[in-house]
């Protein structure tokens, strides 16, 4: 799946009950995390839900996976995985996320609500690019 | 008549759609709405009379200082302190809190002292004083409460020893909302020879403040709580204990005389007020709480038993759903968990049917945690909140609820 054809398929659900329920079967196929990969260093800060993030290194490109504990997040999760796969760091630390979630209809979940953590979770990943492009 | 239908024509935010939905707005325990009469003083201040407080002798300058100064004799009013110099404007009871463990705990509690908080209380009123302990060797307790959230007067007592040199804690959890008897823990307190701090934020907006009759040393609330502008909170003292303390910050207006290489301090409360104060948030609080005076607090009290209760039993019928704080005494305030669904998944959901709720650990982390969760779903009431806030709050939960499950 590409990010074009998420686009394509959010555009078709016009109530919140259908993107709820889209994202949340996006969420349902994303593998859960074994208990000793939920580590503090991969858990990102915000009080609502916890999400971790792990990020792995392969020469110039930048690989993901992630996990929470709620299901309508683990769905945006999905999402942001999907925006990230297959791509350099320079893709990643270069993607305006916010500009497809505002394709995606999604934008509200990515505005700067610290609680939420869905923000910080872009900007932690781009931070793990942003110290690769520093070496 | 107290009729909280007419009150809601007063706040001008609840008769209006919020992404195209009825504003249930159930969050008051985070920051309480604002009346017309609040908007239209701050507007109207920077409209028309607005200089700086204490400076100028001009007209403008006078009108606003006068202003200042009278909204500080409404507080007084509103929380019966004995004078209006017991009363100190800060930025919130965050800040009123850090004042009085940065000059009152840093001088006087010591090496080996205990500092004795519940083990219910906001991070405000749980972090300042485990960082003032650890800074001076000082030693944090905590006291424990019932099963059901309940304040257990042995618990309490269990904890004081000779060593107790300060008592914190919250007169309305809010979490548990769970209602603790202020003039008494005072009075065990004293009795022990300690002081005691009252972090009256929750119970400000639901019950009647009366400092002397508490016989607290200190107490502080938030103004954005009690329908108030945000960025100015109360800190009352008793005049004895506020004119032994240092001051918490320097500059203008908190001095006497200033020399090249020493500085006489005023006294308080100008001594804990340096800088600029937030002039039209003050004097903004000061109408808020005249608003909330014009009501009987009896009535105030009598609207909020009869919709917590109201609450309890809907929220309730939901099955699953477990209510943390079951106290006989408490106030409107109802932290839950429906079969440990996510109440991130459950807050998007009620966003979409204009239910405003909190969720997370509230600022009361430890709490949670002991409670047995990371994250809870909090409703709240406040004075304009009426039956229909919880029966779409419990509709939506049900929808939810079948949607996430």
């Amino acid at each position: 799946m590409s990010i074009d054809t998420l686009i394509d398929d959010f555009s078709f659900l016009e109530s919140w009950e259908d993107r709820y329920k889209y994202l949340i079967e996006l969420g349902s196929k994303l593998p859960h995390f074994d208990e000793e990969k939920k580590k503090e260093e991969w858990k990102i800060s915000g009080c609502q839900s916890q999400v971790w993030i792990i990020p792995h290194f392969d020469n110039d490109m930048l690989y993901f996976e992630g996990d929470s504990d709620a299901i309508i997040v683990r769905g945006i999760i999905a999402v942001v995985l999907e925006i990230f796969k297959d791509k350099s760091v320079q893709e990643i630390f270069d993607i305006d996320v916010e500009e497809i979630f505002d394709k995606l209809g999604l934008r509200e979940h990515i505005t700067p609500n610290r609680r939420s953590g869905m923000l910080s979770m872009v900007d932690k990943m781009k931070y793990y690019a942003s110290q690769k492009l520093k070496e | 008549m107290f009729d909280a239908y007419e009150i809601r024509k007063d706040f001008p935010i609840l008769n209006k759609l919020v992404d195209g939905k009825r504003n249930t707005y159930l969050d008051t325990a985070a920051s309480a709405q604002k009346p017309l009469e609040v908007i239209e003083c701050v507007t109207s201040l920077y409209m028309n009379e607005y200089a700086n407080v204490h400076r100028g002798s001009y007209w403008l300058s006078d009108r606003v200082t006068e202003k200042y100064e009278n909204a500080r004799k409404i507080v007084q009013q509103f929380v019966n302190a004995k004078t209006s110099d017991e009363i100190v404007f800060v930025r919130n009871a965050t800040e009123g809190i850090n004042l009085v463990a940065s000059t009152y705990g840093l001088k006087n509690i010591k090496k080996d002292d205990e500092i004795l908080i519940s083990r219910a209380e906001h991070h405000a009123n749980l972090v300042t004083w485990q960082q003032l302990a650890i800074k001076n060797g000082a030693k944090l307790k905590y006291f424990d409460l019932d099963e059901d959230g309940g304040f257990n007067l042995d618990k309490f007592v269990s904890k004081l020893t000779p060593k107790t040199k300060f008592v914190a804690f919250t007169a309305m959890s809010n979490v548990l909302g769970t209602i603790f008897p202020i003039k008494k823990i005072c009075e065990l307190a004293h009795k022990n020879g300690a002081k005691v701090l009252v972090d009256a934020c929750q119970y400000a907006v639901h019950k009647k403040i009366n400092v002397q009759e508490f016989d607290a040393d200190f107490l502080v609330f938030s103004s954005h709580k009690v329908y108030g502008p945000t960025g100015v909170g109360v800190l009352y003292g008793k005049y004895d204990l506020l004119c032994d303390m240092p001051p918490y910050q320097y500059g203008g207006d908190m001095i006497e005389h200033v020399y090249y290489d020493k500085t006489i301090f005023t006294t308080p409360p100008a001594r804990f007020e340096a800088g600029t104060p937030a002039i039209v948030q003050a004097i903004g609080l000061g109408k808020a709480l005249e608003y909330l005076m014009k009501f009987d607090f009896n009535d105030i009290e009598k609207h909020e038993r009869e919709l917590t209760s109201y609450a309890t039993r809907k929220l309730l019928e939901i099955d699953g759903l477990k209510i943390l704080g079951t106290a006989k005494d408490k106030g409107g305030v109802f932290a839950f968990d429906i079969n440990g669904i996510h109440p991130q998944d459950l807050a998007f959901i009620l966003g979409k049917e204009g239910v405003g709720v909190r969720t997370g650990h509230f600022c009361a982390e430890p709490l949670v945690n002991m409670l047995g969760y990371t994250s809870l779903t909090r409703a709240s009431l406040g004075i304009y909140s009426v039956k229909e806030d919880i029966d779409i709050l419990v509709e939506t939960l049900k929808k939810a609820k079948n949607f996430l499950s």
